[in-house]
């Protein structure tokens, strides 16, 4: 789960780091407030994605009335496709220096690789691809954590050794989101050092592991819902089904992630393009079929459906025999193309074309027929 | 001949009395796996599918001999399931679950660092298959027949497509191994395609990689530096956004990082033919 700015920075102060004083604000009445509160404010869009000030998501204000007007302006504004639930207001740091700290996983060591530069505010993808150098990185020893000795040297290999005494800790109650929240992701950029010496999250970034959410209630139950996702994804999560939204108008459902985005991109090589993925996994039992099939009904932008199944331990025959239900069960009339392969898949092929679904003998020629069929 | 496994092999399954655990050990044995005995703590004493099952893998190991394991676990307990079976000598670990924690399978890779002779293949992976001998996981045998192509995939279905379509053409397999969809794996790419260079009896290659991280990238790297094996490499999700999860926790292109895009050259850069389609790694693989 991707936090919000307030989220993350609520996170990080119940893990003892100092952030900036904010009110989260969900009325244009509550903005106010918080302005005759704090002073002079920014005025912050909540959403999950990056580049909000450039969408206009972001206003500096010195009065009550001006932080009214720019919440009124930005609570409900569309940015990359979410609506804005509410606002932050921050008030200003008194900023001497900026640097830059995290932490993520390095795919590619298996391990959490922690990072400390003295570049702050910068895209530290770009400062890696850059100067690669003015990164400083350790992989801690992910059943114990990082010792004290390990992290001096972290702050000395950044160039911060002047700060050892104030970085130390303070990287070691960061960590603990990752043993204590499951977190997979981290970031304060930049990492603020205040003209009185107070070090503060200027900005903060923070991601934990779905994967963990069984033992990790506490977060999503506080945090989940404040964002409206898309309806479709949201409705294809209630009913258990694996779905993402993409915004053509050829509707996607295939058995197995791999299968699924191949299947995506023939799509796309046809000339066509994809209104979903949508993996209904291995078995493709005909009740998931029919499932999923309804949530890409509801999409009005639907023009045809392609549906690429590999029947291994499930036979073709039950999969069409399924798909076929399915298919009336729902009075579907829109264009559907259907590729089964694998167990039976000749017997399967036979049920399609006797109740008039259109079979393609691979991937690629579905593909090329969906595309037609719905130009 | 064959990597990892053969029917030699002796294998347990680790939660051989749960539903998924139960039902694929069956498939196992029935293609001639020899699944000596399961796990499955608090019913140690008792016999399942002909097979004594034990408390512990320690007395599996001891008293059968086992140098392999199918863990079916579910995910909050699968971490230690694969510590387990590496702490008592299992040297090849297949875990088939799906959505263990990633700070989960970071300590476990931690562990397994103390024990070098452990390969684990996945987790959320269908296993690995030998046609004609054994196999651990989920694969379906049926479209697999003998030969000499090495398969190693990122996906499941994917994985079963390409290895039917090859089995209609008239080509066989070595070894199919799935390495699976989390972002921390056991075996890489890199790893498994090491090993079919080590073995006389795979001669040709498909590797199927998928968007998310850089492991396609490293194994380019790999068969660029030279390779006997005739190579063709296929990457789904070309068209996937970007900050999207696509099925597989692994599946996620970060910012300008992990795309196939980034996949595909780094294998052309390399002299590797990537296919454009399933339907191309089979053209290609039995034109060469």
């Amino acid at each position: 789960m991707k936090l919000l700015e307030y989220q993350a920075k609520e996170v990080l102060a119940s893990l003892g780091i100092a952030i900036p004083p904010g009110r989260v604000a969900r009325t244009p009445a509550e903005a106010a407030q918080a302005c005759e509160e704090l002073g002079a404010v920014a005025v912050k869009a909540q959403v999950p994605v990056g580049g909000r000030g450039k969408a206009g998501g972001i206003r500096l204000v010195r009065t009550p009335a001006e932080a009214r007007a720019a919440a009124e302006q930005i609570i409900g504004m569309d940015i990359k496709g979410f609506r804005v639930p509410l606002v932050y207001c921050e008030g200003a740091l008194d900023i001497a220096s900026e640097i830059y700290l995290g932490f993520t996983v390095d795919r590619d060591a298996r391990a959490n690789i922690l990072m400390l530069s003295g570049k702050g505010g910068m895209d530290i993808e770009q400062v890696a691809d850059e100067s690669p150098e003015a990164i400083a990185r350790l992989y801690p020893n992910p059943w114990r954590g990082p010792l004290d000795f390990e992290l001096n040297r972290l702050v000395f290999e950044a160039g911060l050794g002047q700060h050892v005494r104030a970085l130390v800790p303070l990287v070691k109650r960061l960590y603990r989101a990752i043993p204590e929240l499951d977190a997979v992701t981290a970031e304060i950029n930049p990492l603020v050092f205040t003209g009185d010496g107070r070090l503060v999250a200027g900005d903060a970034k923070l991601e934990t592991d779905e994967s963990a959410s069984f033992r990790q209630r506490q977060l999503e139950e506080r945090y989940a819902g404040i964002v409206e996702g898309d309806r479709y994804e949201v409705e294809a999560q209630r009913r258990g089904l694996t779905y993402v939204s993409l915004g053509g108008d050829i509707g996607i459902i295939g058995n197995g992630a791999g299968l699924c985005m191949g299947t995506l991109d023939m799509v796309e090589r046809a000339g066509g393009r994809a209104a979903n993925f949508c993996d209904i996994g291995g078995g493709a039992r005909a009740e998931v079929v029919e499932n999923a099939l309804s949530v890409i009904l509801m999409n009005p932008n639907v023009r045809g459906v392609l549906i690429n199944v590999f029947g291994g331990i499930t036979r073709g025959d039950e999969v069409a025999r399924g798909l076929v239900q399915a298919r009336d069960s729902l009075g579907m009339t829109l264009p559907l193309v259907v590729r089964l392969s694998g167990t039976n898949e000749e017997e399967g092929r036979a049920i399609l074309v006797e109740n008039g679904i259109e079979p393609g003998a691979s991937g690629w020629e579905a593909a090329q027929k969906i595309v037609a069929l719905t130009r | 001949m064959s990597i990892l496994l053969d029917a030699q092999t002796p294998v347990i399954v680790q939660g051989i009395t749960g539903r998924e655990g139960s039902f694929h050990s069956q498939q196992m044995q029935s293609m001639g796996t020899r699944l000596v005995a399961g796990v499955s703590p608090g019913k140690g004493g008792t016999r399942h599918l002909d097979v004594p099952v034990f408390d512990t893998v320690e007395d599996a190991v001891c008293e059968t001999g086992a140098t392999a394991s199918g863990v079916f676990v579910p995910p909050a307990f699968a971490a230690d399931a694969i510590m387990e079976a590496a702490a008592f000598g299992i040297t090849l670990i297949a875990c088939i679950t799906e959505g263990i924690p990633v700070q989960d399978m970071i300590r476990v890779k931690d562990f397994l660092r103390g024990h070098p002779q452990t390969r684990l293949v996945g987790p959320n992976c269908p296993g690995l298959l030998t046609p004609g001998q054994a196999k651990i996981g989920i694969i379906p045998q049926r479209f697999s027949a003998p030969g000499p192509v090495g398969i190693v995939s990122r996906s499941g279905t994917l994985t079963y497509e390409t290895m039917a379509a090859l089995t209609a053409a008239g080509m066989g397999q070595s070894t199919v191994v799935g390495i699976g969809g989390d972002p921390v794996l056991g075996l890489s790419f890199s790893d498994v395609i090491e090993l079919f260079e080590g073995d006389p009896a795979t001669t040709h290659l498909a590797v199927i990689g998928e968007i998310g991280g850089s492991d396609e990238e490293r194994a380019a790297e790999l068969l660029g530096r030279g390779t006997q094996l005739r190579t063709v490499a296929f990457i789904s999700g070309r068209t996937a956004p970007e900050g999207k999860r696509m099925g597989h926790a692994g599946a996620i292109v970060s910012g300008n990082r992990g795309t196939a895009r980034s996949k595909e050259a780094a294998f052309r850069a390399a002299g590797v033919a990537v296919a454009e389609t399933t339907g191309d790694i089979v053209d290609f693989l039995t034109k060469s």
